[in-house]
């Protein structure tokens, strides 16, 4: 079949599935809303509509990003309304049935937005919610808004059109066009991928590979499973574009085996290319011909590394070589191989479609276009965000995030993941592209963004990221797999109590000498987090060192509970829940709770448990050392 | 080499790319990997046993004994270590008295600290097998454990 027949018969089909003759219902089920019950509901809807005899077309989508709100599902009814409710539960799903299907009462209560040209009296539309207001969604384009396993959803939208475009020009045009939007690699480090395709291009070759990087290791970052899971071919479109530009007939996609739903939405998409003929040989009547393969890691964050990642796919230990010879020279199987992250290719895939110019006109002078966030941590407004580049990290947290969890006092923001670094509030006016969060000492990285509040304590951070580095140092090199290790072993000192003044300055020169000397990404970024919470936060390390006291009352060894006899209304619960039998007192004869604190645990179950704030959590009165 | 683990094996090239996927397979059917079955894939992909190991024990998906039934996956990524998975980590280990990485006396329960699901929106989470509890307090370990 010609492209203009599929986009035709495409076009058709998205229509049907918007005209809804019978009520639509779409369940966002990417791994977000699993997790929060999508699938439970979804069973529940099918139940209700059954028991009423009421017809309905239920179909699964991806990710609209409003994680906080999960499950979400949009209900769109004959007439043209299309709502959508969040946080639903099993509870909620007869009322909606009853109230919105059968009844067309809206519910408003329930209700998140709208969306659609059908406008509902006392609900926003979707563009018009706060955290929605200052997004541009260009990577998340139909993120939630397709049914992820239908190709015709995405060519209806404009998908293959591309690809389309692409394979009739010379594919130095196509590098062209890509160079000449700006775009740079959105794994972390920036560099422009037009160049990078160029040096690969440049490199003469019987066999040439290009491979998407889907290793999403940064614990904390989730924007590319939502990609591969709410819209697969938009990544995939992008990598077919890049392996003609290049040269290159044989593509990986290496993806983490953490990511089951990914991985099968992958594989799902990739045979229906196969069939529709934008996989194979001569695509879409060029000549051109290409194959991709999904590779499975294995549990490596180092993999993430080109030529780590490289190593895997031969099916080696995945630890990386020095370069050059770089990727572009020889890489997989010794041959020219070109490496891109997820979201540069589902950038690459809308910019053939678009123009490098549109594109362009997003962003700051330096970065162009949007970037992905993975908001998560203290915040109210948990979730997928994509804004354009140079949007204000108070514009983030504060408009699109709606601000601290319960109220209370932002103290710094990680991006990167644990090759990044910790901002403290006196940047929140600063332009997020590379180039700013490069300046005080972070860096953009895949697109994790970890808010902290006054509750968190930064020694503490540190310590936990160099926990996981030291923990996926591959070993390779000395700087990285001692100096991570002697780096924890100091901020573990510092965390139990045992700190002394000289561990200060030790931190900051080993820290420099990891940056300075390791092979690769992993060693020379370690360090950051434990070099932005010293400029930043110094404070909170003397407090641990000097003063043996956790100002966040985070760190164990320093802190206690205790119960406050005012607001006890001796209910029990913290005796009750204490797992450790370290409370004491009773309601009748009424005698005073007590934690004996030798053998507290600081678990914290009290705390979390007493319905009346009577437990109180204390660093620095009296401390208890630990061993 | 047994009937099974040939079955398995058949369905690759024989070639050291195939190696991490003959894991995975190998793992996805028995559960772990034994010393059986990597002398059956160092005849099969002709690459030596020790070689296997190196890069098996690299990965930090491979075991080499019986795991569990159940696989308790408590995430320590950033946001949940943030919003306080290290305490819903310790509850958890001392409901199941095993620390992580280990595996109950009844083979009932394996306990794994994880990096990250990529669910950081509802953290802390505990994977249990392959359902996602998302939103965690220490007072929910009780009740899900109790499920299985």
């Amino acid at each position: 079949m010609k492209f203009e027949a599929i986009k035709k018969k495409a076009q058709q089909e998205w229509e049907a599935f918007n005209l809804f003759e019978k009520p639509r219902i779409l369940v966002g089920a990417a791994t977000c809303g699993r997790a929060a019950g999508a699938l439970e509901v979804w069973e529940k809807f099918k139940q209700e509509l059954a028991g009423r005899s009421l017809e309905a077309n239920i179909v699964e989508v991806g990710d609209l990003g409003l994680c906080y709100a999960e499950p979400c599902i949009e209900i769109a009814l004959p007439d043209g309304r299309r709502v959508l409710y969040g946080q639903v539960t099993e509870k909620t799903v007869p009322e909606l049935v009853e109230d919105f299907i059968l009844k067309g009462n809206p519910r408003p209560d329930l209700a998140l937005c709208t969306f659609g040209q059908k406008t509902v009296e006392g609900i926003p539309a979707f563009e018009e919610l706060p955290m929605v207001r200052k997004q541009v969604r260009v990577v998340l384009r139909n993120s939630g808004i397709i049914d992820p396993s239908n190709l015709y959803h995405y060519i209806a939208r404009g998908g293959y059109s591309g690809l389309a475009k692409a394979v009739q020009m010379d594919p130095e045009k196509v590098i062209e066009e890509i160079k000449s939007s700006g775009l740079r690699g959105r794994g972390g480090a920036g560099f422009s991928a037009g160049v990078k395709w160029g040096l690969a291009r440049g490199n003469k070759s019987d066999v040439k590979y290009i491979i998407c990087n889907a290793d999403e290791g940064d614990p904390g970052a989730f924007m590319d499973r939502a990609a591969l899971e709410s819209d697969p071919h938009a990544v995939l479109e992008g990598l077919a574009i890049g392996a003609y530009a290049i040269g290159a007939n044989y593509a990986y996609v290496y993806a983490r085996a953490e990511y089951p739903l990914a991985i099968r939405r992958l594989e799902g998409a990739i045979r229906q290319m196969e069939e529709h003929g934008f996989l194979g040989k001569n695509i879409l009547g060029s000549g051109f011909n290409l194959t991709i393969k999904v590779k499975q890691g294995a549990g490596a964050f180092v993999c993430g590394e080109e030529t780590a990642l490289m190593a895997s796919i031969e099916g080696r230990r995945g630890m990386p070589r020095p370069r050059p010879p770089f990727p572009a020279q020889a890489g997989l199987h010794g041959k020219p191989t070109n490496i891109n992250n997820v979201e540069t290719l589902a950038n690459v895939s809308e910019i053939m479609n678009r123009g490098a110019a549109w594109f362009a006109s997003y962003g700051t002078a330096k970065s162009k276009g949007t970037k992905t966030f993975a908001l998560a941590g203290k915040i109210n407004r948990t979730g997928l965000i994509e804004v354009p580049m140079g949007i204000t990290l108070r514009d983030v947290i504060f408009d699109v995030g709606g601000g601290i969890l319960d109220d209370k006092q932002f103290k710094a923001v990680q991006t990167g993941g644990p090759s990044g670094g910790c901002i403290p509030a006196q940047f929140l006016d600063m332009p997020v592209d590379y180039d700013e969060l490069a300046k005080v000492g972070s860096i953009m990285g895949s697109g994790g963004m970890i808010v902290m509040d006054e509750d968190s304590c930064m020694v503490d951070i540190a310590r936990y990221f160099l926990s996981f580095t030291e923990n996926e140092s591959c070993g390779k090199c000395t700087p990285c797999r001692m100096g991570t290790q002697h780096l924890l072993h100091l901020l573990t000192e510092i965390t139990e109590g045992r700190g002394k003044p000289e561990y200060l300055t030790l931190l900051e020169k080993m820290g420099r000498t990891v940056q300075a000397t390791s092979l690769c990404g992993l060693g020379q970024t370690a360090p950051n987090p434990i070099l932005t919470t010293l400029k930043y936060f110094r404070g909170e390390y003397e407090a641990h060192i000097f003063e043996k006291r956790c100002p966040a009352r985070v760190c164990k060894s320093m802190i206690q509970y205790s119960v406050d006899a005012e607001p006890c209304k001796l209910c029990g619960l913290c005796k009750k829940d204490c797992p450790v039998e370290a409370i004491t007192g009773s309601k009748k004869p009424p005698e005073p709770f007590v934690v004996h604190q030798e053998k507290c645990i600081r678990c914290g179950m009290c705390f979390s448990v007493c319905p009346f704030d009577a437990i109180l959590k204390t660093s620095g009165d009296k401390v208890a050392m630990a061993a | 080499m047994t009937k099974e683990l040939e079955d398995v094996l058949g369905s690759f090239e024989q070639n050291r790319d195939s190696l991490i996927p003959v894991l995975q397979a190998v793992q996805g059917k028995f559960g772990y990997v034994s010393p059986e079955a990597v002398e059956g894939i160092a005849d099969y992909l002709s690459v030596s046993e020790s070689s296997i190991y190196g890069v098996a024990t690299f990965y930090t998906q491979f075991k080499f004994a019986r795991s569990g039934d159940h696989m308790v996956k408590v995430c320590l990524g950033t946001a949940c270590h943030v919003r306080g998975g290290s305490q819903i980590m310790d509850e958890v280990s001392r409901h199941l008295r095993i620390q992580a990485g280990e595996t109950t006396p009844d083979y009932k329960f394996s306990l794994e600290r994880v990096a990250c699901f990529g669910s950081c929106a509802l953290s802390p989470v505990v994977v249990v097998d392959d359902k996602v509890y998302g939103r965690m307090t220490p007072k929910k370990v009780k009740t899900i454990v109790k499920e299985y």
